[in-house]
C-alpha cells in the first residue's frame, strides 16, 4: 500500500486528526460521552492505520515495542495507585473527594487520572495486539510452506 | 392481529437477543476450525451485550448525559457501563484465544481441532 | 490501616503484577511474587482471626459509596474461611515455583509468567471478598485469564498444554457468560447487582419463569466452572499439561472458588427456601455430584499419568463438595465448606510432590515412580499422606470433611446417598494402592531416570502435608468456623440441624 499516492496523502492528514479526537474523548471523558477505554482504542488505531498505510517496520519505528510494557504496567500503576491515594489521605480506597481541598475538584482530578491510565494501558494493549498478530504474519506463511500442513494431510489420508 | 403479533413485536429485541445466542454457541460447538469457534464465541457475548443494553433503554428516554432540565427522562447507563467492561473482558478473550490458535498452528501445523485430536492420540499411543 | 485490609487484600497482588511484568529479572520476579502472596497470607490470617473475634459482617465500602449504589467487600465468616486457603495455598506454592518454573519455563517468560501468577491469585481473592454480583464476573474473569496463560505456558515442555488451553479458554468463557446472562435477568428483575439487595429483592419476584431460567444459567456458568461432571472435561487436559506449580496452584484453588461462588448465589441470594430451589437446583447438585464422584474415581484408577490421575480425583472431590451443598442444609454446607478446605490442602501436597518429580523426569507416570520410594523416599511419604487424606483415612483432615458429609446425608435421611459417597471413597483405596505399590513394593527398573531429593524440593510439599495432618487430628477450630460459614446462609433454626 506505501506505493498508493491517495492513501498515503489520506493517512498523513487523517493520522493526527485521529490522535486529537483520540485525546478530546480522552479529556473531555469526565464531562460527557467518552474516556479511557474509547480514547486509547482511539489513539491506537492511529498507529494501527500508520502501520496498515506505511508498513510493519516503520509503524514499529514509531512505536517501539519496548515502550509496550511500560504503558500497559504504568497505566494500571496510574489507575491504581489513584485509589491508592485516597486510601493515605485517610478516606477509602478510589476516594477521589480528599485529593484535592474542594470534594468536586478532587473528584474531577481522580477520575481524570484513572482515565488517563484506562487509555494509557488500552492505547498500549491495542497496538501491542496488533504487532504482535501481524508480526507473526511471516512465520506463519514461512510454516504453511514448510511440510507441517503437508504432514497433517498426509496423516488424515493414511487414516481414511 | 395485534393481540396476536404485539407480544412478539413488543419484545423483539429479546428475540433477536436469543437468534444471534443460538447462532453463536452452536458455532462454538459445531465448527471444528478454532478460528470460527472463537467468532462464534464473540457472537455469542455480543447478544449477551445487546440483552444488557436493550435493557437499559427507558421509553422516551435520552442518553445520560446531564442536561439541566428536571424533566428529562434518561436511559439507564449502569447496564451501558457493565457492558464496556464485558466488552473489554472479550476482547481479551479473543486475543488470549488468537493468540493460542497461532501458537497451535506453529506447533502443530493445524487449526482443525479433528487433526490435533488425532496427533494427540498418536503422540498419547507413542509415548 | 487494619479497616483497609479487605481491599489489601485484593489490591497487593493487582498492583504488584504489573512490578513484576515489568521488572525483568527472573528472581526479581519471583521475590516479588514471594513477598505479595505472603503478605497477602498475613492479611487473610488477619481477617480470619479479626472476623472470628468480632463474629460479625465487615464492610469496605470502595470510595466511600455505601451498598447498594456502591461496590462493597464483604468478609463474612464465609469469605473470612476461603481467603487463607487461596493465599496460603499461593503463597506454598510461590515457595515452590521459584525451583518449579526454573525447570519448565523459558527464562524470559519468568517475569511475565510470575505477573499472570499474580494476577490469578488476586482474581480468585477478589471473586471471594466482593459482595456485588457483576463484580464477581470481572474477578472471575481476570483469574480465569491469566489462567489461560498460565495452562499455555506449559507449552516449552509439551505441546498439548495449547489444546489444552484453548479448550480451557472455550468452556471457561461460555461458563462466564452464562454467569452474566443469569446476572442480567436478574438485574432486570431487581434493578440491583449487590448480593445483599438481590437477596432483600429476590423474594417480590419469585415463582416467576424469568427468574427460575436466571437461576439456571447461573448455577450451569458456575457448573462449567467448578468443573462438575459432566461439564469436567476441560479439567484434566489442562491440569495435566499445565506447568507444575501451575497445577498446584489451580487444582487446589481454581475449582474451589467457583464452589464459594455457588454456594454464595444459591444460598446466600436466592436463599435455601426459595421456591424451585431444593427441588430442582439441589437435586441436579447431589445427582450430578455423586456421579462426578464415581466417574473421577473410575477414570483415576485406570489412568497412568499421575498429574492426569490426581486430576480425574478432583473431579471426584469436586462431586464430594456438590453433594455437600445439594444437602440443602446446614451441616451439608459446613462439610462443602471443611472438603473445600481441606481439599485445598491434600491436592497442593500431592501436585507440588508430584511436580517435583515431573520437573525431573520430564513427566510423572507410574513408571516414572516405580519404586522410587527407596531414591526420593521422602517426597515419596508425601505423595503417600496426600492420597490417604483422599480417601480419607482417619486422622487426616480428609476424614473430617467425610464425617461431616455422610452426617448430613443421614440427617436427611439420604441413606443410599451416605453409602454410595462410603463406597467411592472406598474405591479411591484403588488408585492410592496402585501408587503405593508401584512406589514401595516394585524395584526400580533399569535405565529408569535418576531422582533427587533436596529440602527445598520436599518442604513446600511437606507443609502441607503437616497442615492435612494437622487440621485431621485437631480439627476442632476449623469445624466450627465451617460451621459459622454455613450459617451465613442457613442460619442455625433452620433445617434439620
Amino acid at each position: 500500500m506505501q506505493d498508493d499516492v491517495v492513501i498515503r496523502v489520506v493517512a498523513k492528514v487523517m493520522i493526527p486528526a485521529v490522535m486529537l479526537f483520540a485525546l478530546y474523548v480522552q479529556f473531555h471523558g469526565d464531562y460527557g460521552p467518552g474516556g479511557g477505554f474509547q480514547a486509547g482504542v482511539i489513539f491506537a488505531s492511529a498507529f494501527v492505520l500508520n502501520a496498515v498505510v506505511f508498513g510493519l517496520n516503520k509503524g514499529r519505528h514509531v512505536w517501539p515495542a519496548k515502550y509496550n510494557l511500560i504503558g500497559i504496567c504504568g497505566g494500571v500503576l496510574i489507575y491504581g495507585f489513584t485509589g491508592v491515594g485516597g486510601m493515605v489521605l485517610g478516606e477509602n480506597f478510589l476516594n477521589f473527594n480528599v485529593l484535592s481541598d474542594d470534594p468536586i475538584a478532587g473528584q474531577h482530578l481522580g477520575i481524570l487520572l484513572v482515565e488517563f491510565g484506562v487509555g494509557l494501558t488500552v492505547a498500549a494493549v491495542m497496538v501491542m495486539l496488533f504487532f504482535t498478530f501481524a508480526g507473526r504474519l511471516n512465520h506463519i506463511r514461512l510454516l504453511a510452506k514448510s511440510d507441517a500442513h503437508d504432514r497433517v494431510v498426509a496423516s488424515k489420508k493414511v487414516k481414511k | 392481529m395485534s393481540a396476536l403479533l404485539d407480544p412478539i413485536l413488543g419484545q423483539w429485541n429479546y428475540y433477536l437477543v436469543i437468534v444471534l445466542m443460538m447462532i453463536g454457541f452452536y458455532a462454538v460447538i459445531a465448527r471444528g476450525n478454532m478460528v470460527k469457534k472463537i467468532v462464534g464465541l464473540n457472537i455469542f457475548q455480543t447478544s449477551v451485550f445487546m440483552l444488557y443494553i436493550s435493557m437499559g433503554k427507558v421509553a422516551n428516554g435520552t442518553a445520560p448525559i446531564l442536561t439541566g432540565d428536571p424533566n428529562t427522562v434518561y436511559s439507564n447507563p449502569l447496564p451501558h457501563v457493565l457492558i464496556l467492561t464485558a466488552i473489554v473482558v472479550g476482547v481479551s478473550t479473543t486475543a488470549v484465544g488468537y493468540a493460542l490458535i497461532i501458537r497451535i498452528q506453529e506447533s502443530f501445523g493445524s487449526i482443525e481441532d479433528d487433526d490435533i485430536i488425532a496427533m494427540l492420540d498418536d503422540e498419547e499411543e507413542t509415548s | 490501616m487494619m479497616q483497609h485490609l479487605p481491599i489489601l487484600q485484593v489490591l497487593l497482588p493487582l498492583l504488584a503484577a504489573p512490578f513484576a511484568a515489568m521488572l525483568r529479572g527472573r528472581d526479581v520476579a519471583w521475590g516479588i511474587a514471594f513477598i505479595t502472596t505472603g503478605t497477602a497470607f498475613l492479611i487473610s490470617i488477619a481477617l480470619f482471626l479479626e472476623q472470628r473475634a468480632l463474629g460479625t459482617t465487615m464492610v469496605y465500602e470502595l470510595g466511600n459509596w455505601a451498598a447498594p449504589i456502591g461496590i462493597v467487600y464483604v468478609i463474612d465468616a464465609a469469605s473470612a474461611l476461603v481467603l487463607p486457603v487461596i493465599s496460603g495455598v499461593g503463597f506454598i506454592a510461590t515457595l515452590a515455583a521459584r525451583q518449579l518454573v526454573a525447570a519448565e519455563i523459558d527464562p524470559r517468560d519468568h517475569s511475565l509468567f510470575y505477573a499472570a501468577w499474580l494476577l490469578t491469585i488476586a482474581g480468585m481473592l477478589g471473586q471471594v471478598t466482593t459482595g456485588d454480583a457483576f463484580n464477581i464476573f470481572v474477578f472471575l474473569e481476570i483469574s480465569s485469564l491469566s489462567a489461560y496463560a498460565l495452562v499455555a505456558m506449559g507449552s516449552g515442555r509439551d505441546r498439548r498444554a495449547l489444546p489444552a488451553a484453548f479448550n480451557y479458554l472455550i468452556l471457561g468463557t461460555v461458563g462466564a457468560t452464562f454467569y452474566v446472562i443469569g446476572l442480567g435477568l436478574l438485574y432486570m428483575l431487581t434493578g440491583t447487582l449487590n448480593l445483599a439487595d438481590l437477596a432483600e429483592r429476590l423474594p417480590q419476584v419469585e415463582e416467576t419463569r424469568a427468574v427460575f431460567t436466571a437461576m439456571a444459567f447461573i448455577a450451569l456458568g458456575l457448573f462449567l466452572k467448578m468443573a462438575l461432571f459432566p461439564l469436567h472435561f476441560w479439567l484434566v487436559p489442562a491440569y495435566a499439561h499445565a506447568p507444575s506449580a501451575v497445577t498446584a496452584l489451580m487444582a487446589s484453588t481454581a475449582t474451589k472458588v467457583s464452589v464459594y461462588v455457588l454456594i454464595r448465589l444459591i444460598f446466600g441470594v436466592f436463599g435455601v427456601e426459595f421456591p424451585g430451589l431444593a427441588d430442582a437446583v439441589g437435586l441436579a447438585i447431589l445427582t450430578l455430584g455423586i456421579a462426578g464422584a464415581f466417574v473421577g474415581t473410575l477414570a483415576a484408577i485406570v489412568e497412568t499419568d499421575l498429574k492426569k490421575l490426581f486430576a480425574q480425583s478432583s473431579i471426584a472431590q469436586l462431586g464430594y463438595m456438590a453433594i455437600g451443598i445439594g444437602a440443602m442444609s446446614a451441616t451439608g454446607l459446613a462439610a462443602a465448606f471443611l472438603h473445600l478446605f481441606n481439599h485445598a490442602l491434600m491436592k497442593g501436597a500431592l501436585f507440588l510432590a508430584i511436580g517435583m518429580i515431573a520437573a525431573q523426569a520430564g513427566r510423572a507416570t507410574m513408571g516414572t515412580i516405580q519404586g522410587a520410594g527407596k531414591q526420593i523416599p521422602i517426597t515419596m511419604t508425601a505423595i503417600l499422606f496426600g492420597g490417604l487424606a483422599l480417601i480419607g483415612v482417619p486422622l487426616t483432615a480428609g476424614f473430617i470433611s467425610k464425617v461431616y458429609l455422610v452426617r448430613a446425608l443421614l440427617e436427611q435421611n439420604f441413606w443410599l446417598l451416605a453409602g454410595l459417597t462410603f463406597i467411592s471413597s472406598a474405591l479411591a483405596l484403588a488408585y492410592v494402592w496402585k501408587i503405593i505399590e508401584a512406589a514401595w513394593l516394585q524395584p526400580r527398573p533399569a535405565g529408569a531416570p535418576e531422582l533427587s531429593e533436596t529440602a527445598s524440593q520436599y518442604v513446600p510439599a511437606w507443609i502441607m502435608v503437616f497442615a492435612t495432618l494437622g487440621f485431621g487430628i485437631y480439627a476442632t477450630p476449623l469445624v466450627e468456623a465451617a460451621f459459622a460459614a454455613a450459617h451465613v446462609f442457613i442460619p442455625s433454626t433452620m433445617g434439620a440441624n
